[in-house]
């Protein structure tokens, strides 16, 4: 498989700042990728450097095969980019700025522009000063999905939407991967990446902490149990992968590594189960542990 | 007006710099025209020689104004006072509208009107801090020519009619920001007032008594002119731009309580729901047509004022037998009429350069308003991006001297009936353009080479400005001269092409610079 990103070791300080700090990256072509992690973890920083808009101190990245500092103008040909925060020129329409950035990127689908406009009820004739910030927003997503371009860049598209037009923004995504094209998706929403995301990359100051499926991620995590058992449980808490046991006479509440459920539910088992509940790892529980770890 | 005093501080916090640089500028070449003048002239014979040369050159009339009284601080009064108020102005209107239209225009004014702070705070706290700081600098100035033993009263009938401008033109922008929905347009609306206010003082005083010196009343600046400090002191006239202040700022505020926040008095209209911007230029094209045009159509108005006023320098000298007398001495009435073009054809050409400075600041605002990023995120190169709008400093500052030397030319052409008078004035006036290519190289080297310091541009701009205009009078050593562009291309009617030639190399050696760097360095904020 092929990857339309490959970034390895790159370092971005500013001044005294290590905004990125020796992050790996992978994308492959084909699949919506989530990028994850806390505000200032880096993650527009190491967009604007796979965009050639800033130049990264060491390291290297390829972007669909080239050089992105290097390769700018061939490259952009055949990307689209929607930053996280959209800023209009005042006096042109939301029209003239999807139509100035489709024909800057070489001619944008007509029949596609008129259609996304209706999907996201967007007006094209406002003003650029006058759209809120889900409008902008909007309009910099149609210009980006009109266009006829192999990779997505999209730095946190969502912000701003209500849950009626993010439901249209995940079905266009969808489209977009159903026709073979790449997705690079920084998100905050858990949900959105549930829905969309093929592999994901957890950052955290500067570095990809994690990076695979979410099921992949998930083996990664705990799961919460709490039993009611016959007889109280002996050396439960010496048991590898056991985490926060509470012992309340027969009831036993526990987290335990995803790998380590199999001993652990043998040494329950042993001691007589009467009832017992057990919750897999929710995203919000994944991604907690990695974002609050950062602190 | 709840919170009003919140926001002077937030205001004065946010301008902790700037104001105390303006005040301190304005306040030190007070202090510096006046201990030159003094060197200068020291004798009253050489004052009194330099009253009837003043008085009777067009070309002194129409750029400082009459000279009434001989005593140092008369002297004072005419070489500083209109540019004092000039700068004044520019100093209250600047402040006006980054605290007014542009705040609203970046949402901060919802953010901040959203507590407990009053309808009309933000305009109250803008009027105060911009009124404020032009009478203390008024103020200041008064106090520095007392510290050299000049008349208090006198002092402070300058200083107060140089205030009186600032405190006019508070009023002026603090109206126009409730105009238009962008702070640009507003700063443009109030510059053109300021522009015309000059220029109503220049057409009335330039021809002396015979010519039409009631213009001078219509003019913020003109009443300065009619205070007469260190003369007959007249405090009344004060009244006049006291009232102005009061009934712009009243008008404002009743505005105010008319718009919503965000909005202009021109409402936005819907527009063309598909594009016909094709590309880089397209975009620099509609987004500096505008100013491009304002300014060509001022300059032009500019050129044709002075064209109009060059003919009665020759008038004034012929009516006159004792002026006649030194005037030949210096080379006869067509000497002094050349003398006068050069005067103006150097002040149209430094007057050139705050728009191309502006035309290449562009880019810098462009930038840090996030603008520039999804435009360079697609095939758009970076040279082709900073050439889109550098094109509108180099061509476009050509196209504006152009309309500055046809509008000098077609009118004193017409006055004197020599058609020739176009192509020579035409010329003389585009042949300051080397210079101001420099003045917009070295803005453009700055947004390669320092980005965060781009706004150093108008230091440039302001320094070429005192040097050239001020420097001669203030007796500046040659070095000093040099420092400005301007000061190299040759005095009308000499139209030598050399400096031209090195002065267009030095820009191109600046704009390549200022290329080759921000093609190596990062986008910032």
């Amino acid at each position: 498989m092929t990857s339309a990103i490959s970034v390895s070791g790159l370092v971005k300080t500013f001044g005294s700042t290590r905004a990125l700090d020796g992050l790996d990256l992978d994308v492959r072509t084909g699949e919506v990728h989530g990028f994850l992690g806390p505000n200032g973890a880096g993650k527009s920083t190491a967009i604007r450097v796979l965009l050639g808009l800033l130049r990264a101190d060491s390291g290297t990245a390829r972007l669909l095969g080239g050089d992105p500092w290097k390769d700018t103008a061939t490259l952009h040909r055949r990307l689209a980019y929607v930053p996280g925060d959209v800023s209009l020129w005042p006096n042109l329409t939301g029209g003239e700025v999807i139509d100035l950035l489709g024909r800057l990127r070489g001619g944008l689908d007509r029949a596609r522009r008129e259609e996304l406009l209706e999907r996201f009820e967007l007006d094209p004739r406002k003003k650029g000063r006058t759209y809120s910030k889900g409008n902008r927003q909007k309009v910099a997503l149609v210009a980006a999905l009109a266009s006829d371009v192999e990779l997505l860049v999209l730095d946190e598209p969502t912000s701003g939407l209500d849950p009626l037009m993010e439901a249209v923004f995940q079905a266009c995504v969808r489209e977009e991967r159903d026709r073979g094209r790449t997705v690079l998706l920084s998100s905050h929403i858990l949900a959105e990446v549930e829905a969309l995301c093929d592999r994901v990359s957890i950052i955290r100051a500067g570095r990809v902490v994690e990076t695979g499926t979410l099921a992949d991620l998930r083996h990664l995590t705990r799961t919460s149990i709490s039993a009611e058992l016959v007889s109280p449980p002996d050396g439960l808490a010496s048991l590898d992968g056991v985490h926060d046991l509470v012992a309340e006479g027969h009831r036993v509440r526990f987290e335990v590594d995803s790998d380590r459920i199999g001993p652990v539910l043998a040494r329950l088992v042993a001691a007589g189960v009467r009832t017992l509940t057990s919750q897999p790892p929710t995203l919000e529980e994944l991604f907690l542990r990695h974002y609050q770890d950062a602190r | 007006m709840i919170g009003t005093l919140h926001l002077v501080r937030l205001a004065l916090r946010r301008d902790r710099v700037l104001l105390p640089v303006w005040v301190f500028f304005l306040v030190a070449l007070t202090y510096s025209t006046a201990t030159a003048l003094d060197e200068l002239y020291a004798t009253p014979e050489s004052r009194v020689q330099l009253s009837v040369t003043a008085n009777a050159n067009s070309a002194f009339l129409a750029m400082l104004g009459p000279l009434h009284d001989t005593s140092l601080g008369g002297l004072v009064v005419w070489r500083w006072g209109v540019f004092g108020g000039l700068f004044i102005a520019i100093m209250a209107l600047l402040v006006v509208t980054r605290h007014t239209r542009a705040e609203e225009e970046a949402g901060r004014t919802e953010l901040v009107g959203a507590t407990v702070v009053g309808r009309h705070a933000p305009l109250a706290a803008a009027v105060v801090v911009a009124g404020g700081a032009s009478l203390l600098a008024g103020v200041l100035q008064a106090v520095a020519l007392i510290a050299l033993g000049l008349d208090a009263s006198g002092s402070f009938a300058f200083g107060l009619a140089t205030a009186s401008v600032g405190l006019v033109f508070t009023g002026v922008s603090a109206f126009t920001a409730q105009l238009p929905e962008n702070s640009r347009v507003s700063n443009a609306i109030a510059g053109a007032v300021l522009g015309v206010t000059y220029l109503l003082r220049a057409a009335g005083d330039a021809a002396g008594e015979a010519g039409p010196a009631w213009l001078t009343w219509l003019s913020p600046i003109g009443w300065t002119e009619h205070v007469r400090a260190f003369g007959d002191d007249r405090y009344g006239v004060l009244v006049l731009p006291l009232v102005t202040f009061a009934v712009l700022v009243g008008v404002s505020a009743f505005v105010v309580t008319r718009r919503d926040v965000g909005r202009g008095l021109f409402a936005a209209r819907p527009g063309p729901a598909r594009g016909t911007i094709g590309g880089p230029s397209g975009l620099a094209w509609r987004l500096q047509r505008g100013s491009l045009a304002g300014w060509s159509l001022a300059l032009f108005a500019a050129g044709a004022i002075y064209g109009s006023v060059a003919g009665a320098v020759g008038q004034m000298v012929e009516e006159n037998p004792a002026l006649a007398r030194i005037v030949q001495r210096i080379g006869g009435a067509d000497a002094m009429v050349d003398a006068f073009f050069a005067t103006v054809t150097q002040l149209l050409g430094l007057v050139s350069s705050i728009y191309l400075v502006q035309a290449v600041l562009r880019l810098r605002s462009e930038e840090t308003s996030l603008r520039a990023e999804p435009l360079l995120a697609t095939p758009v190169s970076r040279t082709g991006w900073v050439a889109s709008h550098a094109v509108f400093a180099l061509a476009g500052g050509a196209v504006v001297l152009a309309c500055a030397g046809l509008g000098l030319g077609l009118v004193h052409g017409l006055r004197t009936g020599d058609p020739g008078a176009v192509p020579r004035l035409l010329g003389a006036v585009l042949v300051q353009l080397p210079a101001a290519w420099v003045v917009a190289g070295v803005a453009l080297a700055l947004f390669g080479l320092v980005p965060r310091f781009t706004g150093a541009s108008w230091a440039v701009v302001a320094g070429s400005l005192v040097i050239t205009l001020l420097g001669p009078a203030l007796d500046l050593g040659r070095w000093v001269l040099d420092l400005s562009p301007f000061s190299h291309v040759p005095r009308y009617p000499d139209v030598t092409l050399g400096p031209a030639a090195w002065l267009t190399a030095v820009a191109l050696v600046l704009l390549a610079a200022g290329l080759a760097a921000f093609r190596r360095r990062d986008l910032t904020t």
